[in-house]
């Protein structure tokens, strides 16, 4: 009995797994279902329409959330507007505070949302424990710091004459949010934009709606009412209602590439800035020398060749394409295989898990045609391959086997981005044949180099066309290195001060200190 | 039509429907009006084909028309066409509402593309026919 009190403290059962959400001592209050969250309140949908929403984990429902409409999105957009020019002219220390006391507070619910996250994902707790909730707390308090350090330039034109250039916000902004990481990439969109003096209409992914509707309690009362609004339901009618509105001065947006487009062609038809990051298929490049000692290193690049797995490969940047130099290739694919057959699946909430479930039937659906479409494409499997079955509760959850493929990069499974746990390898003779595989590719989000040899690094690095060159690292996502594609994988730059440009108007006032007229009339 | 309806009768077609798939044409044009498809590549819902509405796609002059699915219209971009070719496109609807901003195929259905490889027989005949339809 005193054991069981105390697991309920913790919200773990005795075996060391936390509690569903919902479930009698989980850490995770889960209402039957939830409004949509506009002018600081929850506000039923106006069509009164709710939708069941799936744990992958289950592969069966937990809550309901709104599926609202169109008119659903002008109701956020009235808050927004009516909030917009307050917290346009908030003061930075003010903008500050509020996005402090925002990392403030999901720090202090660091378990709650990490377990929520995960339930609402299928990501294993240990992911979102250690880095998802982690980066967005962290996410907030880089743009408190970054609003703090805005300047304005000015330039003396002549001696009586100044341009001043002054940031403005743009005003309201729509941002469309991904499944894969519901949380992180809402704080990657919503604290720069709230930084840098907008207010945001929020749309998540259809899939993933419920753990921001859980951070939004968290901080429903930190940030003023209207400057954060958000509205669950279907793309294709309330994302669409977002994304063409006239009422909105920007669209942010990461998914995948019609969309993106659509998107964008939505925005200009209004004539607004847009910035879309759109996915990738990046290669993970490992050089002969990573096996010239058996020692930390190699232990570190064999573990970069695994991170394919990480969030069930649901990455954009997923390092799904690994090029290994052939001299060492049966070597360390021996050593990395080894690695793989030792990932523990299962349960996303039991902390000891490495992989969880895949996001939707819909995605397991599609990694199941790319394992079939490689095979007929004469690829060979060399780990994995099928649906994960597996026990109890968990029988109808979205589970797949970590993945390993081999075969050549004009593959359809070397060319497009499989969204989940299956690596295709591939082996290269020299730099300049690993430069040609890299970048034959449509797109050039991310990359990774692995070699001892720091000039080989460089050249690889500057050769790649791909906005993040993880270089003897991968999938590290720290706060102050921007991130963003080349090639189809996108436009703008996240993570990164400079997107506070993407979220500001430049004001320039041009001001004569001179008495003299010009003398043309 | 126990499988296919294809545009490009000549040879092979690019992409052909299922059976579930037209069914689920017919129903959403005689229920929204025309419709059209584009493939989708990248993040996140990256393969499948999205839906919309005739029109709402602003069809670019270098997109590739892979053909024709019951009476809609299905594209892909050309530099995808270029990875893709090999392959013929299914057109088929799977269990779950769709993703992005794509029409559903019927109630809590979404449309998906399956894969064939070509055979070279076939590949080579569809290379005679030129490098498919833009626009």
């Amino acid at each position: 009995m005193a054991v069981e009190e105390e697991a309920a403290k913790d919200g773990m059962t005795p075996e060391g797994i936390f509690v569903a959400p919902g479930q009698p001592g989980s850490l995770v209050a889960v209402k039957p279902r939830y409004d949509n969250f506009i002018g600081g309140h929850w506000v039923a949908p106006t069509k009164g329409q709710y939708m069941q929403n799936i744990s992958p984990a289950t592969g069966h429902p937990f809550t309901e959330v709104a599926r609202s409409s169109a008119e659903d999105v002008e109701l956020a957009l009235d808050a927004a507007h009516a909030a917009k020019d307050a917290w346009g002219e908030s003061s930075l220390a003010e903008r500050a505070a509020v996005l402090n006391a925002v990392a403030d507070a999901i720090e202090a619910n660091l378990t709650m949302l990490a377990v929520a996250e995960s339930w609402e994902n299928g990501k294993p707790v240990r992911e979102t424990l250690a880095a998802d909730i982690p980066l967005a707390v962290d996410h907030f308090r880089y743009f408190a710091g970054a609003t703090r350090s805005l300047e304005g330039r000015s330039t003396e034109i002549d001696k009586d004459t100044v341009a001043y250039h002054f940031h403005e916000p743009l005003g309201v902004v729509g941002q469309i949010i991904p499944f894969n990481f519901p949380l992180l990439m809402a704080a990657w969109k919503i604290a720069p934009a709230l930084a840098a003096g907008n207010c945001t209409v929020v749309k998540p992914a259809s899939p993933t709606p419920w753990s921001i509707l859980k951070l939004a309690e968290v901080i429903a009362d930190i940030v003023p009412p209207g400057v954060l609004n958000i509205v669950t339901g279907p793309g294709g009618e309330i994302g669409k209602a977002l994304a063409s509105s006239p009422r909105i001065a920007k669209i942010g947006f990461t998914g995948e590439t019609t969309t993106g487009r659509l998107i964008m062609q939505y925005a200009a038809e209004n004539l607004i800035p847009s910035t879309v990051e759109l996915g990738g298929k990046s290669p993970n490049i490992f050089f002969a020398d990573v096996m010239d000692h058996d020692d930390r290193y190699l232990d570190k690049a064999i573990e970069g060749l695994v991170l394919y797995a990480f969030n069930k490969g649901e990455v954009c940047t997923c390092p799904s394409r690994a090029l290994v130099q052939e001299s060492m290739y049966d070597r360390f694919m021996e050593r990395c295989l080894d690695r793989i057959g030792r990932i523990t699946q299962g349960n996303p909430l039991d902390p000891t898990v490495m992989i969880g479930a895949q996001n939707s039937a819909q995605q397991l659906e599609k990694i199941t045609g790319y394992v079939d479409i490689g095979v007929q494409e004469g690829a060979e499997v060399l780990i994995g391959g099928e649906r994960t079955p597996l026990a109890g509760d968990l029988v109808d959850g979205y589970y797949f086997e970590p993945t390993v493929m081999k075969g050549h990069n004009d593959m359809r499974i070397f060319q497009e981005e499989i969204f989940g746990p299956v690596l295709a390898v591939t082996t290269f003779t020299d730099e300049a044949d690993a430069i040609r595989i890299a970048n034959d590719t449509l797109y050039g989000l991310g990359a990774g180099v692995w070699t001892r040899n720091g000039n080989l690094a460089y050249r690889m690095g500057r050769a790649i066309k791909a906005g993040r060159v993880w270089t003897n690292c991968y999938h590290l996502y720290p706060a102050g290195a921007a991130f963003g594609g080349y090639k189809i994988s996108g436009v703008g730059r996240e993570n990164h001060l400079m997107m506070l440009d993407h979220y500001s108007q430049t004001k320039n006032l041009l001001v004569s200190y001179s008495d003299e007229p010009l003398g043309f009339f | 039509m126990t499988e296919a309806s294809s545009g490009m009768e000549a040879t092979v077609a690019r992409v052909v429907a299922t059976p579930a798939a037209l069914g689920a044409i017919e129903h959403l044009t005689a229920d929204v009006g025309p419709i059209m498809f584009f493939q989708s590549g990248g993040c996140c819902d990256g393969s499948l084909p999205m839906c919309f509405h005739d029109g709402e796609f602003v069809i670019g002059s270098h997109d590739v028309r892979l053909g024709s699915v019951g009476s809609s219209p299905f594209f892909i971009d050309h530099r995808q066409f270029e990875a893709w070719k090999h392959t013929q496109l299914i057109l088929d609807v799977g269990v779950g509402d769709p993703e992005g901003f794509s029409l559903a195929a019927g109630e809590g259905r979404h449309f998906i593309t399956r894969s064939r490889v070509l055979t070279e027989q076939e590949q080579a005949a569809l290379e005679g026919t030129g490098p498919g339809a833009r626009g």
